[in-house]
């Protein structure tokens, strides 16, 4: 297990105490990315980008709504990920990066589906309506809130592991019907501006805002999830030696 | 075989089932999961008529009227093979325009007029300052009398 030749490849990081100084490191960069690009976005998005040519200003939502969506989505599809990487693997840190990222995830599918339903109002004339892709983004609302219950609610740790990455790679199949909802069936929600399989069909400034805006969400999910995977990993290995040895450090003001 | 990859199998072997099974679902469903249904659907009686659905389309050009009382406004929703004649009394989206998508909520009459209880605009997923949507109708209307 513990050959020269694995300690020095990046898997040694999957050791929660090789990652806890590793992400403490990390964390604040992606932070400081996060900030600056949120503030780069929110400027381009709500200065610099033009009106719409049918919806006026209320389009500007598009800046929060989109990221937010996306990393709703993805977040979930690397919860899952984690999960069954940990059932395969059967490694620690897995199962903790799967349930660092599942507040995250769901903060984001709640923001979506806010800022959804403030735009909604004004340009369909409905807050909500019970079409495939608002109904299937609600429901992975659920499932992140059912994830983060079912993990904090099992006292065992492994079984609580267990459960949640079970959730994550059931609703994972949610994922790609919220994606393809608005083309497999006849939906009030528009179809998607961005896709890997056409040309954006949105000026320039618009589509540049919307995803520095995405870019920001991405760091500052990274950040995020670094700064609570260490504390789950602080709470998890509490009894360990080398845990022992951070809290007395952090304790004398050095850094871990 | 390693328990690792015994492990693999399992899950990828789970996963693979529950996708299919909830293939199976969604296309045992595919009915139930449509908002609206296209004028044309109606036509063939694809569409419940005896109970109160949905029909999706574009706002037919030149078809919008008000009556007399300023509340009831009638127009045809259309997906262009099929018209779709509608009666709806209430305030609209301010979305709502001629040639544009609409969704309305309502009942088919005898006479085949629907009578709408909601009314929805469906805007798309294009995104253009005022100067180059004007621009995109002048270059239609070129076009348009190239081809006359």
């Amino acid at each position: 297990m513990n050959s020269p030749e694995r300690s020095r490849s990046i898997f040694r990081f999957a050791a929660p105490h090789n990652f806890y100084p590793l992400a403490g490191r990390l964390a604040p960069c992606f932070a400081a990315a996060a900030l600056v690009l949120g503030v780069v976005g929110l400027w381009l998005g709500f200065f610099v980008a033009p009106t719409d040519a049918t919806q006026g200003e209320v389009y500007r939502v598009i800046f929060i709504h989109v990221p937010a969506a996306w990393m709703s989505m993805f977040v979930y599809l690397v919860m899952a990920f984690w999960s069954a990487v940990g059932l395969v693997m059967n490694t620690r840190l897995s199962f903790i990066m799967s349930q660092a990222l599942a507040p995250t995830g769901a903060m984001f599918c709640f923001i979506a589906l806010w800022t959804g339903a403030l735009w909604g109002k004004p340009t369909w004339g409905a807050y909500w309506v019970w079409d495939a892709r608002l109904t299937s983004q609600l429901l992975l609302l659920f499932l992140y809130f059912g994830f983060i219950a079912l993990t904090r609610a099992i006292e065992d740790p492994r079984r609580a592991d267990r459960a949640g990455a079970i959730i994550a790679l059931v609703g994972a199949v949610n994922v790609p019907i919220i994606y393809f909802s608005v083309q497999w069936w006849n939906t009030l929600h528009q179809g998607a501006s961005v896709s890997l399989n056409k040309a954006p069909s949105m000026a320039a400034t618009m589509l540049l805002g919307m995803l520095v805006m995405a870019i920001a969400a991405w760091m500052y999910t990274i950040a995020v999830v670094l700064w609570r995977a260490r504390s789950m990993i602080l709470e998890r290995e509490r009894h360990t030696e080398w845990v022992g040895a951070v809290l007395e450090r952090e304790a004398q003001g050095g850094r871990a | 075989m390693k328990a690792r990859s015994k492990r693999l199998m399992l899950v990828g072997g789970g996963v693979a089932l529950l996708v299919a099974a909830v293939a199976l679902v969604l296309s045992a469903f595919q009915q139930n999961l449509v908002f609206f249904h296209t004028p044309s659907e109606v036509a063939e009686g694809k569409a419940p008529t005896g109970k109160t659905f949905r029909v999706g389309g574009m706002v037919e050009e030149g078809s919008i009227r008000r009556e007399a009382d300023g509340l009831t406004v009638s127009f045809a929703i259309t997906d262009t093979a099929r018209v779709i004649p509608v009666s709806y009394r209430g305030t609209l989206p301010d979305l709502f325009k001629e040639g544009k998508g609409a969704v309305v909520q309502g009942k088919l009459e005898a006479d085949g007029t629907f009578r709408a209880t909601e009314v929805l605009a469906k805007h798309d997923e294009n995104y253009m300052p005022p100067e180059a949507a004007h621009a995109v109708e002048q270059a239609a209307k070129a076009a348009e009398t190239v081809s006359q």
